[in-house]
């Protein structure tokens, strides 16, 4: 199995963590992790995600971040 | 002057650069109140300008408004600025007469930037008769810009945010989506006839809303900015006795902006919104996320927010190529909005 690409979009603001998601989604990968650490960041990922048909498994961290764990339905 | 992408060299852009309305509204009741007389209105009602009698029925307006880019043209930016700035006079039923630039500006770009943005901002306050006198200017890494306004009405004719009558009906002058737009032109996700029709909104002075509102009976007004239509209509219902309902299908916005806020390209102000409106509001079961997005999308110069009678709302929305009836004011119910 291929390892899972994870993106680190902390300290980043919108839109880029979205771009981000976008670019690596368009290599059509069975799974996805991102890296948040900023609640819209959180939910944009996760709305984009969702709407390109994919689960979407949110761990919450230490110090505001948040692991998303993206799944291909 | 060679291109610049003033958008690069910020975080946050224009109304979506407030601080969190949650936090203000936290901060600001904790301070002392000190008030004179003479003073008809300030912040503690969230009105859009301090209101300040002058005697025998006039009445002088002042407001403030000043934020990073949300565009990479200077021209175009010092265009927005002035025409959000103004647009808060204009938000009170009064004309703006004279303004004082405010200018944050880093020492990498060149003056032509400068020169740019003030001209902007300049030929915008001639467009509405507003004399610009001076200002200040500060050295900072962000680029920002505004301007503080004053403005002269008649005391009986002067427009609150609150005080609608039940009955009632909501225009809103602009169409909504600007902020999302912003965040789609950062994301390059947007085409360049969209990108137009929004910068074409966001520079528009609210000065033909409000001449032609003047026609009318108008019994409160504010406009739509960084809080969005949402947090705007909370601050129409304050601490009145009635809720305000707004049918989301009557709303004008931008083409695109919903399938936008599908794909997540909403800018973070919109949460913060979304936090400030919680409990505040009743969707409707067919409401989806996305709308309840739009609809607290933070507006950089968005329209005017009027509360009328029907029968005026309908004369008024034929003058003004974007206006829309959106809502109406009703008995007072569990939330202060209603969506539907």
């Amino acid at each position: 199995m291929d390892k899972v690409k994870t993106i680190d979009a902390r300290g980043l603001s919108c839109p880029v963590p979205v771009v981000l998601t976008k670019k690596a989604v368009e290599q059509n990968p069975s799974s996805l992790q991102v890296i948040v650490d900023n609640v819209a960041a959180k939910e944009n990922v996760s709305r984009y995600a969702t709407a390109m048909g994919y689960n979407i498994k949110a761990e919450e961290k230490d110090n505001e971040e948040t692991l998303l764990t993206l799944e291909k339905k | 002057m060679k291109d610049v992408k003033l958008t690069s060299m910020v975080k946050t852009s224009g109304c979506a650069a407030k601080l969190p309305p949650k936090k203000l509204e936290e901060v600001l009741k904790t301070l002392p109140s000190y008030k004179s007389p003479q003073l008809l209105e300030d912040f503690s009602g969230n009105e859009d300008a301090l209101a300040y009698d002058l005697g025998d029925n006039r009445i002088m307006v002042q407001s403030v408004d000043f934020f990073p880019p949300m565009v990479d043209d200077p021209y175009t930016f010092g265009q927005v600025a002035a025409a959000n700035a103004i647009s808060d006079i204009y938000a009170m039923g009064c004309t703006p007469s004279f303004a004082l630039n405010l200018l944050c500006f880093p020492s990498c770009l060149e003056d032509e930037v400068m020169r740019q943005i003030l001209k902007g901002g300049l030929d915008k306050a001639i467009e509405a008769n507003c004399v610009i006198a001076g200002g200040h200017t500060i050295s900072d890494q962000t680029p920002k810009y505004g301007l503080c306004v004053s403005g002269f009405g008649e005391k009986d004719r002067l427009w609150k945010n609150h005080g609608a009558n039940i009955g009632d009906v909501l225009v809103l002058t602009k169409k909504i989506g600007v902020g999302i737009i912003s965040t789609a032109i950062k994301a390059d996700m947007v085409s360049e006839d969209l990108k137009q029709q929004a910068i074409d909104s966001m520079t528009e002075l609210n000065k033909k809303a409000k001449e032609e509102a003047q026609k009318f009976d108008i019994s409160c007004a504010t406009d739509v900015t960084g809080f969005s239509l949402i947090g705007h209509s909370i601050e129409m219902v304050g601490q009145e006795n009635y809720s305000i309902e707004i049918n989301s299908k009557n709303v004008l916005m931008f083409e695109g902006v919903l399938e936008l806020a599908r794909l997540g390209i909403l800018p973070g102000g919109m949460y913060n919104n979304r936090d400030f409106s919680d409990k505040k509001v009743t969707y409707a079961k067919d409401i989806t996320t996305n709308m309840i997005d739009v609809l607290h999308d933070p507006q950089t110069s968005g329209g005017l927010l009027l509360a009328l009678k029907e029968k005026d709302a309908i004369e008024l929305v034929k003058n003004l190529e974007n206006a829309s009836i959106i809502g109406r004011v009703i008995e007072k119910q569990e939330t202060p909005i209603v969506v539907i």
